[in-house]
């Protein structure tokens, strides 16, 4: 049976275009789709961060912008506008080049692929109107018993089944470009990373939908009741999974940038890959995470579940850890900056935008975003922090200072590579990571601190001046929510100039042609590290075991700071 | 790419860099150690949440806890009743839209068997500026052995968004030096 017949209607002709930076053959439609997507998120990041920003304002005890209702209004849009809509549609738009374009095929069913992205814009606009009419403020998690009203739900659902339409679309390509044999031997790594993010993106919306949808009829009055308990654990098997295909897919990222801008091969092709099997074998465990303070669940499952199996997942990050900064030490050394143990970081192109995005986003999300993250799903330690703005601040970490830079950076070769655009405004364009990375990085730190000293999260008033009985939080959690302010105020200016570059690069941007030289140029031969299969030889990296070995003193100091603190807390079994 | 050597073409067939094996055989390591450290917790910690929880309807816990607000009831504050249990006995607070309810006064080193439900929404039970937080679900009665360390007013806050008036909901634990003789006979060798 060939592919053709499995998928339906698909046309076995397509055009295509030959890049003239990378060699690749680009399939039109599916050019024309990643555009679509791509401009989708970028129009719910521009929406879902004017949200953060407005958040982070009232949040700032000094300036406190909004009223109660609109707070918790508009914070019930900021999550789902840019940790699903904006980080879907890119991803959607990842996955599309991570196979036709990497393996030079031409896309499965582009009418298809479109239903599904109509869908996903339906129902994104369906729940912002459902969140902007005011009566579903019933924040991203949406647990019952509170209730939405039914398009709030309906909509996730139909942007999920959209999503899902996306990853199908993805498997049929790689079904077709393997018959067709638009490639040789095993598909390329960045691809392979995109694979695990698609199958723990059908595994998540499968969760969401096994919750969402029962939730849906019950906002209709169809179904009586919704156990509580029973939502957490069902929809944090998506609300969290969902956050693994960011790391699948940012870490893929991560080894696409490398290669196109420094010519970087991932130093094994099995350590990589085995890296990104960990992942989809238990990195989706992770709904415990959330639960760790509920009641009626025991601790043998939270344990093993919190833990990704014994940490299995997270050894998956921290090899990522190793060999991505290895495989741009190699790449670089081989490029000729040799000297010493650190030429080649500081030779590297940090003038370049994508590669600039991609490497703060490496260190602030294993630095900040990782370890906190370990810490904060550790069962007991978990009690000191749960549901207080510690876990924004560690999200922050992973989803904006990670996921979120790892997209704008690359999406400084989307411009030029798929839109065929020269990006205006070099200048802006250069320090934008720095801004936002910065940015990013302090909202993450100083709300770790904050939750720390005790804040709650999605809390309109820390000085609780309308409560019957006062309380007072310390002089210093006041302090770190002012600077979380801000450092949301940096964040937010790089997130604006993002917005206008794009949109002005997409608009107004010198349309490449044959012969242009890219003011951000690629690495020669880069094209064709990224889309090929291939392990580094026998690479020296004393620079990177340096960074490595700095990353795990951290990791080991901090996991045992907070089990100092556990230890001072009042005695409870 | 056909000026460069072939190269193998299965995955994991392919040889593993040196120290990249170092590091793997370092983070597994690592990762084994924090699983069986949270397990070790469990022995050697005195910080473990409680697993008991029993299912109980909304109004029929309600009902318990104005039994025992009306038992131990030693004063009012602002209207709430402010509740001193007997040493080690069981405790209730109740969670609602939008108060932690009743004031409790504890004593210093002493055990309680503190009951935690919610009678509408979810909310989240935190203790400052201790730091101690529970969710607090509607439906589950989760029973918690709780021993205050320290003396002096704590507030309970609420950290599970509760609705618009989730920033006001607010609760107070007093916890008193218990006197020495009664601390000594109460826990022979007691901490």
């Amino acid at each position: 049976m060939t592919a053709e017949t499995v998928i339906g209607a698909v046309p076995a002709q397509a055009e295509f275009r030959a890049c003239q930076y990378t060699g690749l053959k680009v399939d039109t439609a599916a050019q024309a789709l990643i555009k679509a997507n791509a401009v989708a998120a970028v129009v719910f990041l521009a929406i879902g961060g004017l949200m953060g920003l407005l958040v982070a304002l009232t949040r700032w005890p000094a300036v406190h912008l909004l009223p109660a209702d609109w707070f918790y209004l508009i914070l019930t849009g900021h999550g789902a506008n840019v940790l699903l809509f904006w980080i879907i549609f890119f991803e959607i738009a990842v996955l599309y080049f991570a196979s036709a374009i990497l393996l030079n095929s031409r896309i499965a069913a582009p009418k298809l692929a479109w239903v599904g992205f109509v869908m996903m814009v339906v129902g994104a606009i369906a729940t912002n109107v459902a969140v902007l009419q005011g009566d579903s403020s019933v924040m991203f998690t949406s647990y019952p018993p509170m209730k939405a009203q039914p398009h709030f739900y309906l909509g996730l659902i139909l942007f999920a089944v959209g999503a899902l339409i996306g990853c199908a679309i993805f498997f049929a390509t790689l079904a077709i470009a393997k018959e067709e044999r638009t490639y040789d031997g095993s598909i390329p790594l960045v691809t392979f990373g995109a694979l695990t993010a698609a199958i723990i993106a059908v595994f998540t919306i499968a969760s969401g939908a096994i919750i969402l949808i029962p939730t849906w009829l019950w906002s209709l009055g169809l179904i009586s009741d919704i156990d509580p308990l029973m939502y957490r654990v069902v929809w944090w098997a998506m609300g969290h999974s969902s956050q693994q295909i960011n790391v699948s897919a940012h870490v893929s990222l991560w080894y696409l940038t490398a290669a196109l801008l420094v010519g970087a091969k991932p130093l094994s092709e099995k350590v990589s890959r085995t890296a990104f099997f960990m992942y989809i074998l238990f990195l989706q465990l992770a709904s415990a995470h959330h639960l760790l303070a509920d009641p009626a669940l025991d601790a043998s499952w939270k344990i093993v579940n919190t833990s990704y199996m014994m940490y299995l997942a997270v050894l998956g990050s921290m090899v990522h850890g190793l060999t991505v900064p290895g495989a741009i030490e190699a790449a670089q050394r081989r490029n000729g900056f040799n000297r010493g143990v650190f030429e080649w970081l500081r030779k590297a192109p940090w003038g370049h935008p994508a590669f600039a995005g991609m490497f703060l986003s490496l260190v602030f999300f294993g630095f900040i975003g990782g370890i906190s993250g370990v810490v904060l799903g550790t069962e007991q330690l978990n009690v000191l922090m749960h549901n207080t703005i510690y876990v924004p601040g560690h999200f922050h970490g992973t989803v904006v200072a990670g996921t979120t830079l790892a997209f704008m950076g690359a999406t400084y070769l989307v411009l030029p590579l798929v839109f065929e655009r020269e990006i205006l405004w070099p200048k802006l364009a250069k320090m934008q990571p720095y801004l936002f990375g910065i940015g990013a990085a302090g909202i993450s730190l100083f709300m770790m601190g904050a939750g720390t000293l005790g804040v709650p999260r999605r809390h309109w008033d820390i000085t609780f001046s309308d409560a019957s009985l006062g309380f007072a939080h310390s002089a210093g959690a006041f302090l770190m929510m002012g600077l979380n302010g801000i450092f949301a105020i940096i964040a937010a200016i790089g997130g604006i100039i993002f917005i206008l570059v794009v949109v002005g690069t997409v608009f107004f941007g010198e349309k490449i042609t044959a012969g242009h030289k890219l003011t951000f140029p690629l690495h020669a031969g880069g094209g064709a590290v990224a889309s090929h299969y291939g392990s580094e030889k026998a690479p020296k990296l004393p620079g990177t075991v340096i960074l490595v070995a700095i990353f795990f003193v951290c990791f080991v100091l901090y996991y045992f700071i907070n089990w100092k603190y556990l230890s001072e807390l009042w005695l409870f079994r | 790419m056909a000026v460069t050597p072939p190269e193998q073409r299965i995955w994991w067939n392919e040889p593993i860099e040196r120290v990249e094996l170092v590091w793997v055989i370092i983070a597994f390591l690592w990762g084994l150690f924090m699983f069986g450290f949270m397990i070790a917790w469990h022995f050697i910690g005195q910080q473990n949440l409680s697993k008991e929880a029993y299912r109980i309807a909304p109004s029929a816990y309600e009902a318990k806890v104005d039994e025992f607000a009306k038992k131990f009831q030693v004063r009012e504050e602002q209207g709430i009743p402010v509740v001193k249990p007997q040493a080690g006995t069981d405790v209730y607070l109740l969670g609602r839209l939008w108060q932690w309810w009743p004031i409790l006064e504890l004593e210093k080193g002493v055990s309680y068997r503190i009951h935690l439900s919610s009678i509408d929404w979810l909310h989240g039970f935190s203790l400052q500026p201790v730091n101690i937080n529970i969710q607090v679900h509607p439906g589950y009665e989760h029973v918690i052995s709780l021993t205050p360390t320290q003396s002096g007013e704590f507030g309970i806050i609420c950290n599970e968004f509760c609705g618009i008036g989730h920033h006001t909901m607010t609760g107070k634990i007093y916890v008193t030096e218990q006197k020495r003789a009664e601390a000594e006979a109460r826990l022979p060798g007691g901490r």
